[in-house]
This record gives structure tokens, C-alpha cells and sequence, in this order.
């Protein structure tokens, strides 16, 4: 009975967060953040425990891998576009995940946060349900990587417009690739104001680092 | 309601990707996300046209319509780890935030470099 419950309470609060983003478009608004945010007072202020709350959730959770599965179609869609621009979609993506992982780590060792911080931050240019089967497969704290993966978003959706205008990154595919291989779905989100081809772009960098960070990240904790 | 069966019936046969993907992933040990393995498998079917893309279509684009939706449970997973909301987590905050704009200044330039090249190149030819 509770499990339904909170499966419906997620789904009706989701819906309603997502009304409010449509009609104020405020980056902080964005239905993740607000919806987590509101779950984890409503959970805490109420006393129940995450386990309880799970009980219902997983069986949304469950649905992570067929989404993920799913992101097969628009690269399918779009794969003559992606095969013409190959070399600079590949390049530019496996670029925004080294210098993600080598700036990360570095960061990390400056301010000396404990280890299983910094792998769990490894995958935080990943898309959610990607980066939590990295996070595992490195000795990272999934629900850490879930909460760094969406700061990740945050930060490309709210400061992406800036970052193109002061470096004047201005070509659809360069701001399409760079926003969605640094910030995945959440960034890329934030791309529809800018038109279909750098949308396309963003969704295909999103997908495309999803897979070769798959194998960059645990190759890259192995190094460090 | 016709819809709606065909989205149940598609979301089954995505769900069936990656359940063969988690069991590849399982049966040779690797350390590598099984939904990953379930994309590769169902592009390359979609590719060579052993599976049409009618059977996923209205499917996939369910999913990736509502995707946000799905990682909230993990996301609520926060209130697990109060350490987050301290110094330590605003420093974690803050680097995110760096690296993060490190990542899309370097790859646009560069993407961007690539593209001219490239642009260049037809022009030439």
C-alpha cells in the first residue's frame, strides 16, 4: 500500500513540477531538482526512513534501463548527420570527458576530499542512468554520482548561454556537443532555445559520451 | 488505448534489451553498465534492420520523454548523506561547477576548431 503510494506521490509531483518549469523556465526550477528537493522535505519532515520510500521508488527505478536503451533511436535517426561530422563529434567528446576527469581530479586532491568522494564524482558528466552502473563499476557511492550528475546539468543549463558568449562558441554542432558531453540531459535540455541542429547535437554528444564513458571512467580510476 | 497497449508492448521490448544487456554484463563479469550494452545491441539491430524501428519508436519516445522521471528515486537517495549539505559539499559544489565549465570551454573551442577544418576541407575539394 505504501509502495503504490509513493509511486504515485513521485509521479504527481514530478507532473506538477514540470507544469510549474514550462510556465517560469527558471534553470532552478527544473522538474529533478525541484522534485527531489520537495521529496526529500516531505520524507524527512514526516520521518520516513529512504528504504521505506523505495519500496515504491524502485519500481520506477526500473525503468532506467530501458530508457537508456531507448537514447539507440535518435542516434538511429540522426546517424547520417553524426557519420558526416564523426571525426569532430568523437574528438570533441572524448575531449570533454578527459578534461572533465583530469580537471575533477585535480580539484579533488587540491581540497583533499576522501575517495570514494572522487569517484563518485568521476562520472558526473554521465547521463543519470549511465553514470550509476559507472559509479558501482568504480568503487563510487551511487546516490553521490546522482546528486553530482545533476549539479553537473545545473551548472551547463544555467551557465552554458554565458560560456558561449564570452568564449564565442558559435556554431550549432560546437555548442551542442560541448554543453551535452559536460552536461548531458539537463544541459541538454536547456538547447532547444537554440534550434534543432544543435539539439541534435547535444542529444548524440549526450549518448556518445555516455558510451565511451562507460569505458574512459573505469579505465581512468584505475590511473589515478 | 490502442496507443497505449503498443507503448506497454514497445517499453517490454526495450525493457528486454537491456535485460539481455545486464545479462551479458553479468555472464562475462564485466565492469560495465548492462543498459549500455542493451543501446549498442538495439542500434545495431535498428542498423541492419532486424528490428524495425516501428516496434521501439512510440516506445523509446515515451521514455526519453518522461527519462527525467525515472532518476529522481536515485536522486532522493541524498537524504542518505547529510555530509553533502557542509563545507566539505559546498567545495564538492564548487568543483563540480569548475570542471564542468572547464569541459565546455575546451571541447567547443576545440569542437569548434575541428569544424572549420573540416569546412575548410570541402571547400577546398
Amino acid at each position: 500500500m505504501i509502495a503504490v503510494l509513493m509511486i504515485i506521490g513521485t509521479i504527481v509531483l514530478f507532473y506538477l513540477m514540470t507544469i510549474v518549469y514550462k510556465r517560469f523556465t527558471y534553470p532552478l526550477l527544473i522538474p529533478i531538482f525541484s522534485t527531489t528537493v520537495l521529496l526529500v522535505l516531505i520524507l524527512v519532515t514526516n520521518n520516513i526512513p529512504y528504504d521505506t520510500y523505495m519500496s515504491g521508488g524502485k519500481w520506477i527505478n526500473e525503468l532506467l534501463g530501458p530508457a537508456v536503451v531507448s537514447m539507440a533511436y535518435p542516434l538511429y535517426i540522426h546517424r547520417e548527420k553524426i557519420i558526416k561530422y564523426k571525426v569532430p563529434i568523437i574528438l570533441s567528446v572524448l575531449c570533454a570527458l578527459l578534461s572533465g576527469l583530469v580537471s575533477i581530479t585535480v580539484l579533488s586532491r587540491l581540497l583533499s576530499f576522501e575517495e570514494h568522494v572522487l569517484l563518485s564524482l568521476l562520472p558526473k558528466s554521465i547521463t543519470t542512468p549511465v553514470a550509476i552502473p559507472i559509479s558501482e563499476a568504480v568503487g563510487g557511492v551511487p546516490t553521490l554520482t546522482a546528486v553530482f550528475v545533476i549539479f553537473a546539468g545545473l551548472v551547463g543549463a544555467i551557465l552554458g548561454p554565458i560560456i558561449f558568449r564570452v568564449c564565442r562558441i558559435d556554431q550549432a554542432i560546437s555548442r551542442g556537443i560541448s554543453v551535452g558531453s559536460a552536461s548531458h540531459g539537463i544541459g541538454v535540455s536547456k538547447l532547444t532555445e537554440y534550434g534543432e541542429e544543435t539539439l541534435t547535437m547535444g542529444s548524440v554528444s549526450m549518448t556518445l559520451s555516455a558510451i565511451l564513458g562507460s569505458f574512459v571512467c573505469p579505465l581512468f580510476a584505475l590511473l589515478i | 488505448m490502442v496507443k497505449f497497449i503498443r507503448i506497454v508492448f514497445q517499453v517490454f521490448i526495450l525493457y528486454l534489451f537491456s535485460f539481455v544487456g545486464s545479462w551479458v554484463v553479468d555472464s562475462f563479469s564485466l565492469q560495465f553498465p548492462g543498459s549500455i550494452v542493451g543501446l549498442i545491441l538495439l542500434f545495431v539491430c535498428l542498423y541492419f534492420k532486424i528490428v524495425p524501428v516501428q516496434f521501439i519508436k512510440d516506445g523509446a519516445g515515451f521514455l526519453l520523454a518522461f527519462l527525467a522521471l525515472f532518476f529522481v528515486p536515485a536522486t532522493v537517495g541524498i537524504m542518505e548523506y547529510p555530509e553533502i549539505f557542509s563545507w566539505v559539499g559546498l567545495g564538492i559544489i564548487l568543483s563540480i561547477a569548475i570542471s564542468t565549465i572547464i569541459s565546455i570551454v575546451v571541447s567547443g573551442k576545440f569542437c569548434q576548431y575541428l569544424e572549420k577544418k573540416l569546412l575548410e576541407k570541402e571547400q577546398v575539394e
